[in-house]
């Protein structure tokens, strides 16, 4: 897994609530059997007015020229900021390999869905949840300047804006641990190999009925 | 010893390791595997080197892609059948247990782990799909996980997760006539919003619940994510006991005797603690319809579209093309989906037949499809019947699978197209860019089939 420590870059600004990760890649990219390239098709129905499908070519598209993503004040943004509730819905991996492929490293929230969460810690992708004022106070730099940076520092679990606003973040340790070393957690778990033989073996005798 | 929740005793019982950081090594007992969030994960198996820590955990069918018309002559759309062709290669490469396409098992992976007796009570499900909360309803702990968690089941048997708070929703009070566990749900839902439950796992009790069948209270804990849960679960009872039962890979004889003492400790204890709790009485609860776009945005039937006044609402508003104050039974639909891991079982089947029956759709239903949950699911219907009756009123009668629900194969709405559905999500584009989904109970979505809009099912006969 890639690894993350610090970013300082723009954000992008995407402001609605309850974003789900059918808006965030739609359903006909999800027939895909690979795990990269699904940046052009992140926020695929907002972003493009026909319908897609897998492996066109997007300058064949009809962009929405109204959509956040298609402004190119926005282009360079690293970090997607957002609201309450992102990522909710389906269990698709997809939306984080999507927003990681378009170039995102950061999605701050003022809330996130479980499975998008864990989504993101297994791909580098690290969300980063704040207060919603805080992230209030965020949307409203942005506006009044599209150049506003943000510098996102995992080590001290800090964001330190352009006005030298800090907005401290909580993260769980292990998944600390994992995004500052890139570390594989199957290798992580791997490392226990002979206590979950143990475990099964016990479970073979407990309940012998969950073996067929 | 301390009391605790069904949740805290599933949970506890599966943890191979504590870190210091409260991260738990939790051991998976079943893994059920579908043609789309898996491929990724056995690629990165093969890369690694790695092979399945347990196969006769595992079990895989394919869903999402699959056509619901004629399969004969296989799977038009080269994409999709790439990746079911895909899941057909990895089962196997790893002597995995799979239900094919043309396999009468075959169904939705939600609908054939209780059908077949591969989900139990006290197990860890997971699957790379959210609605595996619905397993829960058997007393299981069961939640969706994306394509690397997958991968590190594959490769280890094991997840390494942090534990959920416990969430108690307490359901009181006689269901009304012609007022399902899908009404319960969606009331629910209303009332929590979709992340009310984010980072809970949800136990659903009380009288209400215990009335319901195994099958009604899957459509209940299906729903469990579109409140952000990513487990629902039900104590076991009897009903439980009499649902599994003979099924195939039931346990038999005294294997059967002994899981059977075991899962009757399956329920919270009279003084458990939850971080929430939720009370609902539902002698009162009307037919539920939702009008926008996010499963939290729910009414009751008698009930009007409500006023734009927030921006949420005004985006939903403006996307279901619907104006504040337009009673919920002046809406008029062009498509009807019954199926879906949510209510696809023989039940909801029965049930809908039951008020079709000399009956024909409105003029206006361009298409109302019965998308069975699995092969067997079908097999039952046709021999009770149901099929002749959903055809004769004008449904089509249709193959196993997914379907319309996400609109991965080609049963999908068109951009304006309105349609009642049994579903789960009414997400923007979920059944199709432009598509705009009601989420009903399957006898509200015969209701409007053969009114042409949405009516409460209790003025129809029943």
């Amino acid at each position: 897994m890639k690894s993350f420590t610090r970013i300082e870059t723009t954000l992008l600004p995407l402001d609605r609530t309850n974003v789900d990760t059918d808006a965030i890649i739609p359903q006909q990219y999800l027939k895909s059997v690979k795990r990269t390239g699904f940046g052009v098709y992140l926020f695929d129905n907002w972003r493009y007015r026909d319908p897609g499908v897998l492996g066109q070519d997007p300058r064949q598209r009809r962009i929405d020229p109204d959509f956040v993503l298609n402004q190119t004040t926005y282009k360079a943004a690293k970090i997607l900021l957002a609201r309450a509730n992102f990522g909710c819905g389906s269990s698709r991996e997809h939306a984080v390999w999507s927003i990681l492929d378009y170039g995102f490293e950061v999605v701050i929230s003022s809330s996130f869905a479980d499975i998008f969460c864990s989504n993101s810690y297994k791909n580098g992708l690290l969300p980063v949840t704040l207060e919603e004022a805080a992230v209030d106070y965020l949307f409203k730099q942005v506006a009044q300047d599209p150049a506003f940076t943000c510098t996102v520092d995992l080590e001290t679990q800090i964001v330190l804006d352009a006005n030298d606003k800090e907005f401290s973040f909580e993260i769980n340790e292990f998944h600390k641990y994992c995004l500052l070393n890139g570390y594989d957690e199957i290798d992580l778990t791997l490392q226990h190999a002979d206590k979950i033989k143990l475990y099964e073996a016990e479970l073979k005798q407990s309940c012998p009925w969950l073996f067929r | 010893m301390e009391s605790s929740t069904l949740f805290d005793k599933v949970w506890s019982s599966h943890v191979v390791h504590e870190r210091d950081d409260g991260m738990v090594l939790l051991y998976i007992d079943r893994h059920l595997v579908h043609e789309v969030t898996s491929p990724q994960a056995f690629e990165g198996l093969r890369l690694a080197g790695r092979v399945p820590w347990r196969k006769d955990s595992i079990l895989a069918t394919v869903d999402h892609n699959v056509p619901t018309t004629d399969r004969s002559a296989g799977i038009e759309d080269p994409v999709s059948r790439l990746q079911v062709d895909t899941l057909d290669k990895n089962c196997r490469d790893y002597s995995l247990t799979q239900f094919p396409m043309l396999d009468i098992r075959q169904g939705i992976v939600h609908v054939i782990g209780p059908e077949q007796g591969v989900s139990l009570p006290g197990m860890t499900i997971v699957c790379g799909d959210s609605h595996t909360s619905t397993h829960g309803a058997l007393g299981a702990l069961a939640f969706g996980i994306g394509t690397s968690e997958v991968e590190h089941v594959l490769a280890t048997q094991c997840l390494l997760m942090k534990k959920s708070k416990n969430m108690l929703i307490h359901v009181e009070g006689r269901l009304p006539h012609g007022v399902t566990s899908k009404d319960i749900i969606l009331a629910v839902i209303g009332r929590l919003g979709t992340s009310g439950a984010t980072g809970f796992t949800v136990e659903y009790a009380g009288a209400a619940v215990r009335s319901l069948s195994v099958e009604a209270r899957m459509t209940m804990c299906n729903m469990s994510i579109e409140a952000g849960a990513r487990a629902g679960m039900i104590a076991v009872d009897d009903t439980t006991m009499e649902y599994i039962a003979n099924r195939p890979y039931a346990p038999e004889g005294p294997l059967w005797d002994g899981a059977v003492a075991h899962w009757r400790t399956l329920h919270s204890d009279d003084d458990a603690r939850f971080d929430a709790e939720v009370r609902l009485d539902v002698s009162l609860l009307k037919p539920q319809v939702t009008w926008g776009t996010s499963p939290e945005m729910v009414v009751d039937i008698d009930g009007v579209v409500p006023d734009d006044t927030n921006p949420d609402y005004r985006r939903a508003l403006e996307y279901m093309d619907l104006q504040p104050g337009t009673p919920i039974e002046d809406i008029y639909i062009d498509k009807v989906f019954i199926g879906s891991c949510t209510n696809s079982r023989i039940e909801d089947l029965r049930a809908a037949a039951n008020l079709v029956q000399d009956h024909t759709l409105a003029e206006n239903i361009k298409l109302a499809m019965v998308v069975p949950g699995s092969g067997l699911v079908k097999q039952q219907a046709e021999q009770e019947g149901l099929d002749k009756i959903f055809k004769s009123a004008g449904f089509e009668w249709r193959e196993p699978g997914c379907s319309m629900c996400l609109g991965m194969n080609s049963d999908q709405l068109e951009p304006g197209e309105r349609c009642a559905s049994t579903s789960n999500r009414n997400f923007e584009g979920r059944q199709g860019k432009g598509g705009r989904t009601h989420l009903v109970s399957p006898v509200m979505a015969v209701a409007a089939a053969l009114h042409g809009h949405f009516i409460d099912v209790r003025k129809c006969v029943l």
